[in-house]
């Protein structure tokens, strides 16, 4: 039968000849492949030490962000929480004090802020949720640990580190 | 024998038997590396510099794990097998001319445990008696896979020794001597009488057939049915866990150090090197010598680990193929060869 494409190609299965019974040329063939593949350069990548280059819209570890004058962004609205599709974030908000105004940049903020990582699928909906700007996944890939209360990240680890004056 | 000599040869033994453990023991290191790099890997480079200390680690590791002796394996066979097999792979060393004499004031040392003009006969029961480690290791696990692995491992050996042994024949055709030392000592330097001294340059066809039996008998791989991994689980030591397995893999080690220790001598020269007779020290030439003979041994080795990460395995059928109906033929065509040369020239 006529085959639609015309693209198909009858092969013939020659018998052997006696060089390639002899199997040695194949041998000394694939011994010369590999011997190549010895000098070349190996494409591993020593994790820890030597990292890849992370692609722009790459989203690692998040960070809850500081206003140009050092004060956090973050005003506990919970809009992260709710957007969060792994329900990896939670919160407690707490008023701000007098006194506090260099600290936060808004009336409100967060007292308590958890991340989850083991819960989190880095989806970034959190990112786009935020009406403040104040979380952002521009961190690096989250170090692993033993324990599982050790993957649940506080204020501590998550809010940038605080402007030089 | 006086007493030095008894103390001097002992020294020896000590020697070449930790020679070739630590040999062993950095071959395992030696193939994860060689592997790696055949492969465009960087292989183990985390326990020391460029994971130098990787056998250390690998060794205490064997010595740690738990030993489990299966409920229906029979138990003092279970132990004999792995020891037998570590046994009958270090003495073959004993044989071997590591190199010429060494001359202390007036003491004179043999680098050469023993030269018995049997040489090659012995190493050839040691090696036969190798297949009893793992055909005994094999039967006491009562497991199928450990018993098929045994069963491939014995039919393998029994057919390949015919066709390393007529390969020898043609060999002391040319040679003359069953000694090791002798066989040694006629391949001097590298060039003598219009030709050169080395018996591969007049065996090359015997070469071949002892190397291609040589990786059958070590059960290295394309030949290395008994534990394929693949079909049998780990053949013959699937039952053995900490450092029963541990002798099992090292006395593979210890096999691909002798025979390449073998061939080395036998048909490369052993410890003779070009322009040897250019030096005019003795002890000098000996040293470089026995430099020369763990060159030529490192590279088959080498060549062992080379073939290992490039050619599949065989299957058994055409294994056996191979063995009965190419070598056997081809080595009767060498031995007519070699004795009409031997004979007309």
């Amino acid at each position: 039968m006529e085959s639609l494409t015309n693209k198909k190609k009858v092969l013939e299965v020659k018998p052997l000849n006696f060089l390639e019974r002899a199997y040695l040329p194949a041998i000394v063939q694939g011994l010369s492949i590999t011997m190549k593949h010895f000098f070349k350069k190996p494409v591993t990548i020593r994790y820890p030490e030597e990292k890849r280059e992370f692609s722009e819209n790459f989203r690692g570890m998040h960070s809850l962000k500081r206003d140009e004058e050092g004060r956090e962004r973050c005003t506990a609205c919970g809009l992260c929480a709710l957007s969060c599709p792994a329900e990896a974030i939670t919160m407690t908000a707490a008023e701000r004090q007098k006194g506090e105004e260099n600290l936060y940049r808004e009336e409100k903020y967060a007292a308590v802020y958890e991340i989850n990582m083991l819960r989190c699928i880095f989806c970034g909906l959190c990112e786009e949720a935020c009406p403040k700007e104040a979380i952002y996944l521009d961190g690096d890939i989250v170090p692993a640990d033993y324990l599982r209360k050790d993957f649940i990240y506080g204020k501590d680890k998550l809010v940038e580190a605080p402007l030089n004056q | 024998m006086e007493l030095t000599d008894i103390i001097i040869k002992f020294v020896l033994i000590i020697v070449v038997f930790a020679i070739s453990l630590v040999v062993a023991m950095y071959s395992t290191y030696a193939e994860r590396k060689i592997a790696a790099f055949f492969q465009d890997r960087v292989g183990p480079n985390r326990a020391g510099p460029f994971g130098m200390l990787q056998p250390l680690a690998d060794g205490a590791k064997m010595f740690l794990k738990e030993e489990i002796i299966p409920t229906n394996a029979s138990g003092f066979l279970f132990i004999v097998g792995p020891s037998l097999a570590i046994l009958t792979a270090c003495i073959g060393s004993a044989v071997i001319p590591w190199g010429q004499k060494l001359t202390i004031g007036s003491t004179v040392i043999d680098l050469q445990v023993t030269d018995i003009n049997v040489g090659i006969l012995y190493i050839f029961g040691v090696v036969s008696l190798g297949v009893y480690g793992i055909m005994i290791g094999g039967w006491a696990s009562n497991n199928k896979y450990s018993l098929l692995g045994a069963i491939r491992a014995a039919s393998q050996n029994i057919s390949y020794e015919i066709s390393m042994g007529l390969s020898i024949i043609a060999l002391l055709l040319v040679t003359g001597s069953l000694s090791l030392g002798e066989i040694a000592a006629q391949q001097h330097g590298f060039w003598a009488d219009g030709y050169f001294s080395w018996n591969v340059f007049k065996q090359p066809l015997g070469f071949l057939i002892f190397i291609v039996c040589a990786f059958a008998e070590t059960n290295r791989s394309p030949f290395d049915l008994p534990e394929c991994e693949t079909e049998l689980v780990g053949g013959y030591h699937t039952e053995y866990s900490s450092m029963k397995l541990g002798f099992y893999l090292f006395a593979e080690y210890i096999n691909m150090f002798i025979s390449s220790a073998v061939m080395a001598t036998l048909y490369f020269g052993g410890y003779n090197f070009p322009f040897m007779d250019q030096i005019s020290s003795p002890n000098l030439v000996t040293i470089l010598g026995v430099v020369f003979l763990f060159a030529k041994i490192f590279a088959f080795i080498f060549f062992f680990m080379w073939v290992r990460w490039t050619i599949p395995r065989f299957r058994y059928d055409q294994l056996m193929d191979l063995g009965w109906k190419v070598l056997i033929p081809l080595a009767i065509v060498n031995i007519v060869i070699t004795a009409t040369a031997i004979t007309f020239f």
